[in-house]
């Protein structure tokens, strides 16, 4: 039942933004021209280092999500929303909004990787690390800024309390995923990326399940 | 009078430590000489702070289960006087850090946690501002403060794992709190300064609770 209707709240999500494919191919832009932006305030540098690398990746892709994930729960109108929860219960709602913004915060992170490697060079030794790294980060970070843009969706200036309550609470989840890609960077082993990979599994599982025992309470007007 | 026994215990034992924290004898510790003292203020700031953060989430929670408007006005008077006991902290901290570091800031695990704490719960009071309505005021906060929260702690215990030790006391060595490498005749006051500022941050927290009573 509840797997119905996360199947069916996706696929409704998914057919919208592809009616207002403008929204998305914004971000997409958004995404490639920040890349650019950056790639040419480090022309005069020569030679970007792998830190430099890594900390500017974390940073282009964190402000790229949280563009996106914004729009989660304004895009559409209040009234449509009422309609939505009356249909489905508020656990499968939150949960098809964190599946859907993890599949397009992947998507955007991928998108992030591919035109950086063009423009700033590949550092990754291990991309197979580094892309595994990305898809656990799109997992938290998409519960995180899901709730965070549920919650401040609730109020008038939108993005500004998207920005400050998202901050402070998507650093742990940054630090660890940056230690874990720079792991991939250098090229360590597996062994020693495990640790790093335990913790953000622990980390995304806590906050999932923060998110789905809170929501009810959000939407409950 | 007969309520009132905890807020003149509050204030001895202030007396006490503020006394008996500049009069008493300490040991002398290379680097850090005299300013140990700071122990009895700067180190207690933090327990209020944290205790003031956990008496916020529980009254959020129970706001949550009940929705009485008063759970919603401890939790917020709670935080508030958290958030001033940390800004002390910090302050207290810097000073501390710029005698025996010589930075006022410096690259630590524990600062940083501090710092993210202080951001998170200051987002707090500006999405609060942000809501015009009460009840949808108090049930927004309430649902962030607990997701802040949970998220805060986690920080504050993986932090440490990931950098190379604090240079704090008590990271990565042997005792677990850096009270445990100090002597008993620092234990004599430090054990009593933090029940003082704890008592004295239930008594703002009740002057400001009672404050917006009357406002209502």
């Amino acid at each position: 039942m509840l797997l119905k209707e996360i199947r069916s709240l996706i696929a409704k999500d998914f057919r919208y933004e592809m009616r207002r494919r403008y929204a998305i191919n914004g971000i997409l832009l958004y995404v490639v021209s920040i890349v650019f932006v950056s790639y040419l305030s480090f022309l005069h540098v020569n030679r970007i280092d792998s830190e430099t690398w890594n900390a500017l990746f974390w940073v282009i892709l964190m402000f790229a999500c949280m563009h996106a994930v914004s729009r989660t729960f304004v895009q559409e109108n209040m009234n449509r929303q009422y309609y939505y929860f009356t249909l489905a219960s508020p656990q499968s709602v939150i949960l098809s909004k964190i599946i859907y913004n993890g599949l397009l915060m992947f998507a955007l992170s991928l998108l992030c990787y591919i035109v950086y490697i063009l423009f700033l060079g590949n550092k990754a030794q291990n991309e197979l690390m580094f892309i595994l790294c990305v898809m656990m980060g799109s997992i938290g970070i998409s519960s995180v800024l899901t709730m965070v843009s549920a919650i401040s969706s609730r109020t008038d200036n939108n993005f500004t309390l998207m920005a400050i309550l998202g901050f402070p609470l998507l650093l742990p989840l940054l630090l660890i995923l940056m230690k874990l890609s720079e792991c991939a960077i250098t090229g360590t082993g597996w062994l020693t990326a495990l640790t790093y990979f335990l913790l953000i599994f622990l980390l995304d599982a806590i906050v999932l399940v923060l998110a789905l025992i809170l929501f009810p309470y959000l939407w409950r007007d | 009078m007969k309520k009132n026994y905890w807020k003149i215990a509050a204030v001895i034992l202030l007396a006490y430590t503020i006394i008996a924290g500049f009069f008493g004898d300490v040991p002398d510790i290379n680097g850090i000489h005299q300013t140990i003292r700071n122990l009895y203020f700067h180190v207690c700031m933090w327990f209020v702070m944290i205790i003031m953060f956990c008496v916020s989430v529980v009254f959020s929670i129970k706001y949550l289960a009940d929705f009485e408007r008063k759970n919603d006005i401890i939790a917020v008077e709670a935080a508030n006087t958290g958030i001033l006991f940390g800004i002390l902290g910090i302050v207290t901290g810097m000073l501390w850090a710029k005698f025996s570091w010589g930075q006022w800031w410096v690259n630590d695990s524990k600062l940083k946690g501090a710092a993210i704490g202080l951001l998170t719960y200051l987002a707090y009071i500006v999405l609060r501002n942000s809501l015009d309505d009460t009840g949808k005021r108090a049930r927004i906060s309430a649902i962030y403060n607990i997701f802040a929260f949970v998220i805060f702690i986690l920080f504050i215990f993986i932090l440490p794992k990931l950098s190379s030790g604090s240079i704090h006391p008590g990271d990565g060595s042997d005792s677990p709190l850096p009270i445990l490498t100090i002597g008993s005749n620092m234990r004599i006051v430090f054990y009593p300064a933090i029940l003082g500022w704890t008592l004295l941050a239930c008594w703002i927290m009740q002057l400001r609770i009672r404050y917006r009573k009357l406002k209502l």
